[in-house]
Order: structure tokens, then C-alpha cells, then sequence
């Protein structure tokens, strides 16, 4: 049977198309326009104060696009002109500064990717199976190639001789909104790899991710890179605020809590086939993959399982491995109906391995919120739809 | 070597940015708060979500109590059972809080209420007067509850070996939770997104695009019939004149518009205005009270006149009097909230132009379901 799209002649092949003028600045074209941000209205008081996920399970390649990355806001997404932008250095300095946003572009400047996973990604799962897709469980991730000036850079400029002996400093940052969400960073950490950001993916920063300048905090947790950042401040100590005390904190069974957990460990996630991208094409091949990453860096193998870990297979990493950055896998296999509980387990350069979770509830308890990177499990039936799930 | 950008920070800006506080109060400035003056400026500024003794509303945060829960099921981890430093409420409160209106308290203010939350936890007696002087007195129950990340030994240790590649189980794998069987993931044709087209609109129409980019993108490819209405860039130019003209004649004149509906070019800037209420209030299909009352049919609506909301005393009061909501007294309290009704826990400081607050009354009654 001849397919009328061939044999006929289609308005799109004889009608001209939108002109030049139509979209000075693009939007994916209307059938893409489930790929969105979503959230979940029950895990938070307000919106001005919540998170929405990137929808991991629709994207391919490792780059997240700005316009569909997570978004979290203390207080909201402030709008923040370039001329209004000031950002100070002060503290245990040799001389305290205010730079403007001029000022930081004519500094050296690099570019890097890296992902940004919020520590509470999956934390709605530590008490068991909650949240049917990829984009819910996992979706407090994106990964840009970010343009930054080095923070190192930014405080020999104001210069570090005031601070005398380096091992027991720290940086205070902050950022210009309402919330402030204020963290510190070991001095090590922040003369090590940490960026001053003001382009994301070659274009400016979006108001969502801290226009006009944010701290990117390579490996470690989301909340650390501080948006909108307006002061750097070199203490003597930990300024122990609310964001490094009451939150971002993990209780343990005993009720001890553990603070300064800032490295994201290593995780993986399989986004396809996953609940919100069932197989629709029946049987035979089939491509599984998902993205592998790590805060201590690279990822140097991803293994699948189809029968919820009682046997692994080895992934093709495409195009290998960025440090802390998101690295895409795909086993290109064939399914012909059979049931399967579909893992994925990742290990980076350090060796660690991604655990189950009944190792993590081992050594945590239950009553951890933040840093769950345990193994994620989906159940594929037989009519290709597939179920977040825990195994016993 | 230093390239010379940027200039000195002056100490008044030092002064202006750097307030966080350490643990042991280097950086609090001078003043003093007592438990009874902190009731007081919690009750106005703090319980409408933190409850009245700091017991938490809705999914606000509990502020007291929970001793005892943190190696139970669901800890309740509040400033009494959990947090280690008092330098943390004082800086969070006096940078953060309220919600909506940060910024704007006084040092004495944030003792107060430090010293109020304190209390509330059982922490000090009724006549502490919290100051950098008292600083010392306060003992955090849990302050010692923390451990610096063991992870590399209790984790990374055990869990860095070659995985198990075959065999790897005792049994074969059941399930035994089911995501499906919970039921709270958003559906995607669901509340959450009715139509793509619409997420698409919300996120990026009108206002945040601009005029040039909603009259040449997104809308060309099927432009959903309740935005025929809208304004195209000219009529958006009609928006901003009017704007910059506050005795604007739809500001002096709203009848007509209960004949012909109400001006399109008016709701959108009132939705506009909108959105710095947004965060306390709701209104339309589905609007639940947030900190502050649902407002659907506000307009010929008594004061104080839903059940399920805690009003201020003040609104209660002249609810009883028979106070309606209308174009006037509605005018008059956006103007200046804590004039028209003093003792208002509303933390906002009120619309200055007459315009926006013409704007969004037409807005909310536009907008009520």
C-alpha cells in the first residue's frame, strides 16, 4: 500500500513556510510542547518557594536546554538588570570591591560543563516507589556548558593576603533575592573549580537560573550555586546558615545528622524507556538509555540489568565522559514482550559504584531526604508501559 | 597580578550587605527583643504561616516542638529539636522573613521574635530578653546532633568494589511498591498541563516576552481563542500609557464595564500587578487560601467572610460591622493595607499607583470563578 504522505502532493512541499521575521528568538515548534517543565503542587507550601523538573525523559544528548531546566527558588525568580548588577568581595581580603557586570566581562573567562542536581533529586523515594517518571524522580538535573570567570580569579583580585594560612577559610556567598541563600565553601573547593557564571549554553543566563550572574560549584550540590550571587565574603569559618543547618542536612537513623554533605555521588537513570516514554513500537529493537553521572568526576562505565540486578550488561558510553558533567549511555538491545525491572548502575573514576537502595537504607535510615542516588528501578510490561517500582 | 578592575566597596555598602551573623553573634548589631514584644510581632508578621506558637499551618514550616522525633519516623525537625544555632534564626529571620516582605524588620524586631521562637521552644523562660549581651545564655539542645560527611568512610569505602555482574541476587526480584498504586504523580493531560499549547503560553506569553515576540511567535502556530483578546503591540502601547498616566479614564470610570466586560488591556496589566500577591493569594478555578484568604467573588464580598480562614482580628471585626468588599474599601486597603485595617498580618506595604489597583480589582472580578 502507498503511503499518501509520498504519493501525494502536501502543503508543505508546495506553500511557502514561516518568513525569516516570524520568530526573532525560536520556541520549539508546537508538537514538541509537552517537553516542558512540570511540577508537583503537593511538595511545597507555594510555588514562589518550590522546584519544577527538566524532563530528562524527552531530552537526548548530554546539553540540557535553558528554557526546559529545573527551577528552584528560596524566594521566587527575581528579575535583575545587568545595570543594576553589583557584585561585592569583602571580609578577610586585602581590599574589599564592588565589580559591575562590565567589569567581570573583561576578566579571563572559561568554559566548562558541568550538571547541577539538586541535593534533594529522588528524595520523594527514599520511603519507597512515589513518583511515575523519570522526569520526578530524577529531574532536579541539568547540564549546560557554562561561560565563568574562575572564582579564584575574582578573589586575587581583591587579594587573599589579608586571609593569611588558606586551610581553615572560607567563603560566604550569597545571592540578590529575597531569600539571600546564603552557603559556605571551603576555601579549597572555591580556589579549586568553582566558576562566576554569566552564560549558559552561549547565550545570557534565564531569569529562572540567576540573570545576570550565578555561582556554579562543579560536583556539588544545587543549592550551592547561589543565583543572582551579589557578595563573596572570606570568614574565618562557616557562617552555619539555614541552608547549611535546618536544610541540606541528612538525619541517620540514630537522629544524628550529617552537615557539610556537599558532593553529589554517582548516579544514573534510565529516561527511555521510562513511565512517561513507554515502548509504542512493539517488539524487536529497541534502544534503552539514560544519562550517568558523578560530583567526584568522570563516569567510566554504566551496567543495565533487565531482571532488577540479577544479571548486568555493560552500556556503550557515547562520546565518554566529562568531569561532573552528565554523560549519556544506551544499550541497543531487542524486547519482544517479556517482562523487565530495568536498571541502571553507575561507576566513576574513583571506583565508587552506584548503590541499591537498601545499601543506602542501611547505612541512613529512612528519614534522609537529600542525596539519594540509589539505583532506580522500572517495570516494563508486556504492552511496552512502564511503572516506577521497588523490588524486594 | 591583579588586573585593576572594579573599585573599593565603601563601608556604608559593606555595612548595607554584609549582615550574616556566626555562630558565636560576631556580626549581630547593637539592640534587644523580649519573649512578650515578639509574641506581639509574631503574631503580625509570622503566624499567619507559622501559627500563633509557632506550631507551623499547612505545609509552612513548624517552628517549635518535635523533641524527641529525630531517630523516629518522619522527624520533626524544628528550631528546638534541630537547629544547632541561634545565629541561624536571628540571620534567616532578619534576611528572609517574612515571606513576601523581606528585609524590612528592625534588630529589635528579629530579637524579638528570635527570642519569641526561643520561648515558644521551651528554650528560655518568659522575661528573656535576647541581646548580643544574653547571646551566650541560649543552649541549642542539638547543637551536638551534627557530624561532619562520613561518607568516604561509611560509604565509599564499602561500596568502591568491582560489581557483581551475574548471579547478583539470592531470590529473583519482586516488586513490592508500586508508584501507580500511590497516586500522586501529576498526569500529563492532567490538572498539572491541560494543553501544551497553554503551559507553553503561561510560561512564555505577554509579559515576559514582550510585545514584538508575542505578536510575531508562539501564537502563529494555533493561537487559542481566549488569547484573540488579547493585546497585540499596539494595544500594549495603550497598556503603558496608561500606566504612566495614573488618572487613566478606566481608572476613573469601571461602570461601562459591567455592560461590555471588562476592558482585556485592564485585566492583563491587573494580572500583571497580580503576580506580587500571587505568593499569599489565589483566585480563580480552584483557588484555595494560601497564607492569605482564596479571593474568588471578592468584589460584594464581606469582610472576613470565609469559614476555613484565620483572619486577622482587625478583618474580623469589621466583618462584624457589616464591611463589604467593594470598589472603594478595596481601593482604600491596597493603598495602604496597615491604614485601612491596622493590624492587618498582611506584609504588604500597598500599591502606589492608582492605576494598578484599579487594574487588579478589575483582575480578581475578571479572574473569579
Amino acid at each position: 500500500e502507498s503511503d499518501p504522505l509520498i504519493t501525494e502532493l502536501q502543503d508543505w512541499t508546495s506553500f511557502g513556510g514561516d518568513p525569516i521575521t516570524a520568530r526573532p528568538y525560536g520556541l520549539p515548534i508546537r508538537f514538541e510542547a509537552d517537553v516542558i517543565r512540570r511540577n508537583v503542587p503537593w511538595l511545597t507550601a507555594d510555588p514562589v518557594s518550590s522546584i519544577n523538573f527538566t524532563p530528562i525523559h524527552a531530552l537526548e544528548g548530554t546539553i540540557t536546554p535553558q528554557g526546559c531546566a529545573f527551577e528552584r527558588h528560596h524566594s521566587g525568580a527575581i528579575e535583575l538588570a545587568k545595570e543594576n548588577y553589583r557584585l561585592m568581595i569583602n571580609g578577610l581580603v586585602d581590599q574589599p570591591l564592588v565589580f559591575s557586570y562590565a567589569d567581570l566581562e573583561r576578566f579571563p573567562r572559561e568554559n566548562h560543563v558541568y550538571f547541577c542536581e539538586c541535593a534533594a533529586n529522588t528524595g520523594m523515594e527514599w520511603a519507597g516507589a512515589q513518583l511515575n517518571g523519570a522526569q520526578f524522580t530524577h529531574g532536579m538535573l541539568h547540564n549546560m556548558e557554562y561561560t565563568g570567570i574562575p572564582m579564584r580569579t575574582l578573589l586575587q583580585e581583591a587579594g587573599l593576603g589579608a586571609a593569611g594560612d588558606l586551610a581553615d577559610k572560607w567563603i560566604y556567598v550569597e545571592g540578590a533575592d529575597a531569600s539571600s541563600n546564603g552557603r559556605s565553601i571551603p576555601m579549597e573547593k572555591a580556589l579549586d573549580d568553582v566558576l562566576v557564571a554569566f552564560k549558559a549554553n552561549g547565550e545570557a543566563l534565564r531569569k529562572e537560573h540567576g540573570y545576570p550572574v550565578r555561582l556554579v560549584v562543579p560536583g556539588w550540590e544545587g543549592n550551592m550555586w547561589v543565583k543572582w550571587l551579589r557578595r563573596i565574603e572570606v570568614t574565618d569559618g562557616p557562617v552555619e546558615s539555614r541552608e547549611e543547618t535546618s536544610k541540606y542536612t541528612d538525619v541517620l537513623e540514630d537522629g544524628t545528622a550529617r552537615k557539610w554533605t556537599w558532593v553529589m555521588d554517582a548516579k544514573s537513570v534510565i529516561t527511555s524507556p521510562s513511565p512517561q516514554q513507554p515502548i509504542t513500537h512493539g517488539h524487536g529493537p529497541v534502544v534503552i538509555t539514560g544519562l550517568a553521572w558523578s560530583g567526584h568526576g568522570k563516569i567510566t562505565r554504566v551496567d543495565v540489568s533487565k531482571d532488577g540486578g540479577m544479571t548486568w550488561e555493560t552500556a556503550r558510553l557515547d562520546r565518554g565522559s566529562d568531569p561532573k558533567a552528565l554523560a549519556r549511555f544506551y544499550l541497543d538491545t531487542e524486547w519482544n514482550g517479556e517482562p523487565w525491572l530495568l536498571q541502571s548502575r553507575a561507576m566513576d573514576e574513583t571506583g565508587y559504584v552506584q548503590p541499591t537502595k537498601a545499601a543506602l537504607r542501611e547505612v541512613r535510615g529512612e528519614n534522609s531526604v537529600y542525596h539519594n542516588n540509589c539505583i532506580q528501578t522500572w517495570a516494563i510490561a508486556a504492552d511496552g508501559s512502564a511503572e516506577n517500582v521497588e523490588l524486594s | 597580578e591583579p588586573l585593576g578592575l572594579g573599585r573599593a566597596a565603601t563601608p556604608e555598602e559593606i555595612a548595607a550587605w554584609d549582615v550574616n551573623v556566626m555562630p558565636d553573634g560576631t556580626g549581630l548589631p547593637p539592640g534587644e527583643g523580649d519573649v512578650w514584644t515578639g509574641d506581639e510581632v509574631f503574631a503580625e508578621y509570622c503566624a499567619s504561616c507559622h501559627g500563633d506558637f509557632a506550631e507551623g499551618r499547612d505545609a509552612w514550616p513548624k517552628l517549635a516542638g518535635g523533641f524527641g522525633s529525630l531517630d523516629k519516623v518522619d522527624p520533626v525537625k524544628t528550631v528546638g529539636s534541630f537547629w544547632p544555632y541561634v545565629s541561624t534564626v536571628w540571620d534567616y529571620v532578619n534576611r528572609s522573613m517574612p515571606f513576601g516582605g523581606a528585609g524590612n524588620l528592625t534588630p529589635d524586631e528579629v530579637y524579638a521574635i528570635t527570642a519569641y521562637i526561643l520561648y515558644s521552644n521551651d528554650l528560655v523562660d518568659e522575661d528573656f530578653v535576647l541581646s548580643p549581651e544574653t547571646w551566650d545564655q541560649v543552649e541549642m539542645p542539638n547543637v551536638d546532633g551534627f557530624i561532619i560527611d562520613d561518607r568516604a568512610e561509611a560509604e565509599y569505602a564499602v561500596w568502591r568494589a568491582e560489581p557483581c555482574m551475574t548471579d547478583c541476587r539470592d531470590a529473583p526480584a519482586t516488586i513490592n511498591r508500586r508508584a501507580s498504586d500511590v497516586g500522586v504523580t501529576p498526569a500529563d493531560d492532567g490538572t498539572m498541563v491541560e494543553s501544551p499549547m497553554e503551559a507553553l503560553l503561561a510560561k512564555y506569553g505577554g509579559t515576559e516576552w514582550g510585545a514584538e515576540r508575542v505578536s510575531g511567535s508562539v501564537y502563529m502556530d494555533g493561537r487559542p481563542d481566549e488569547m484573540a483578546a488579547m493585546p497585540e503591540a499596539a494595544e500594549t502601547e495603550a497598556v503603558q500609557e496608561a500606566n504612566a498616566e495614573p488618572t487613566a479614564p478606566a481608572a476613573a470610570e469601571p461602570e461601562p464595564e459591567a455592560e461590555t466586560g471588562p476592558d482585556p488591556v485592564v485585566v492583563a496589566a491587573g494580572e500583571k500587578v497580580f503576580k506580587r500577591c500571587s505568593a499569599c493569594h489565589a483566585v480563580g478555578d480552584g483557588a484555595r487560601n494560601k497564607s492569605g484568604p482564596q479571593l474568588n467573588g471578592i468584589i460584594g464580598r464581606p469582610v472576613a467572610a470565609l469559614e476555613d480562614f484565620r483572619y486577622s482580628k482587625v478583618f474580623t471585626t469589621l466583618g462584624e460591622e457589616g464591611q463589604v468588599w467593594d470598589m472603594d474599601s478595596l481601593t482604600e486597603f491596597l493603598a495602604n493595607p496597615r491604614a485601612w485595617a491596622k493590624g492587618t498580618k498582611m506584609s504588604f506595604a500597598g500599591l502606589k499607583s492608582e492605576y494598578d489597583i484599579h487594574a487588579v480589582i478589575v483582575y480578581l472580578e475578571a479572574a473569579s470563578d
